[in-house]
């Protein structure tokens, strides 16, 4: 069988990618999810409890953060661990948008024989704020 | 208010039956950006050898979300839900949901510890089917902020 690995070192990236969070975004993930908290689309409410403004939810931050693994990843195996750190707050203005930049960068391979092997993810907003910290996917072959 | 330090170990009951519809994937799916075809596309799911469509990675929160207003509304808790920061969040899957899937959601308290004046409040929610095939568990650590001084 041919490892997912192949051709990979520890410390190569495995897989990138970019998404532009806007205020829209934020709603459809509130519809999606249920999470209706109205921090995440209300910049009155938001700054009466001492926020600087709206911010993402942080489960769709570490949502969209794991895409461009399973992307990389297709039907060649599944993600069997996934943890984050919620760090700092993704401010998302009422207009225009923040690009949110994700790395994934292979950090150990768990079990040789098996195939599984631990991503460290790098995710960060701006000029390379992290927005998530300890934040690793592993990824199992089928 | 602070967190009732009782609260450790605590096992609330079993949530009600929830089943993992295919529009609701795909709904998720596009709010996460998650674009690869067995999120959305059925006949790519299945040649992938999956019985419906997969559920993206982050999908159980929906789930372990019921669990934690479980947590959160319990009167003896103790938790102000409006100091509530959510600071880790961990995912262990078995397989993937895939649509079809009918699961309960049972939320353990394992951890309280206080640090800096925050107390932060770790659970585990272990998401099974209801015929007892355990799919993912779900860890939060939710930050309760202290009183200001």
């Amino acid at each position: 069988m041919v490892s997912l690995w192949d051709g990979f070192e520890v410390g190569d990236v495995v897989a990138e990618g970019s998404i532009a969070l806007t205020r829209d975004s934020l709603v459809r993930y509130a519809g999606a999810s249920g999470d209706f908290n109205p921090i995440h689309y209300r910049d009155d409410f938001a700054t009466s409890v001492g926020l600087d403004g709206v911010l993402a939810h942080g489960m769709l931050t570490m949502g969209l953060a794991v895409g461009p693994v399973t992307q990389w990843l297709g039907d060649r195996g599944f993600v069997s661990s996934y943890q984050v750190r919620f760090t700092k707050p993704v401010y998302v203005l009422a207009s225009g948008s923040v690009a949110v930049s994700v790395s994934a960068t292979l950090s150990k391979i768990d079990d040789p024989s098996e195939g599984s092997a631990t991503l460290a993810l790098s995710v960060s907003v701006g000029e390379g704020t992290t927005v998530l910290g300890k934040s690793f996917v592993v990824v199992s072959p089928r | 208010m602070s967190v009732n330090p009782e609260l450790l170990d605590t096992v609330f009951e079993p949530t009600s039956p929830y089943v993992v519809g295919r529009e609701k994937v795909r709904e998720f799916s596009q709010a996460v950006f998650a674009m690869a075809p067995i999120h959305h596309d059925l006949a790519s799911a299945q040649a992938a050898g999956w019985a419906d469509l997969v559920a993206p990675p982050t999908f159980p929160i929906v789930i372990q979300e019921k669990t934690l207003q479980q947590l959160l509304s319990h009167p003896g808790a103790g938790i102000d839900f409006s100091r509530v920061v959510h600071g880790d969040q961990k995912f262990e899957y078995h397989r993937p949901l895939i649509v079809g899937d009918e699961v309960v959601a049972t939320l353990r308290v394992t951890k309280i510890q206080s640090l800096g004046g925050h107390t932060m409040v770790t659970s585990e929610s272990t998401i099974e089917t209801t015929s007892g095939e355990a799919v993912v568990t779900a860890t939060s650590t939710l930050v309760v902020r202290g009183d200001e001084a």
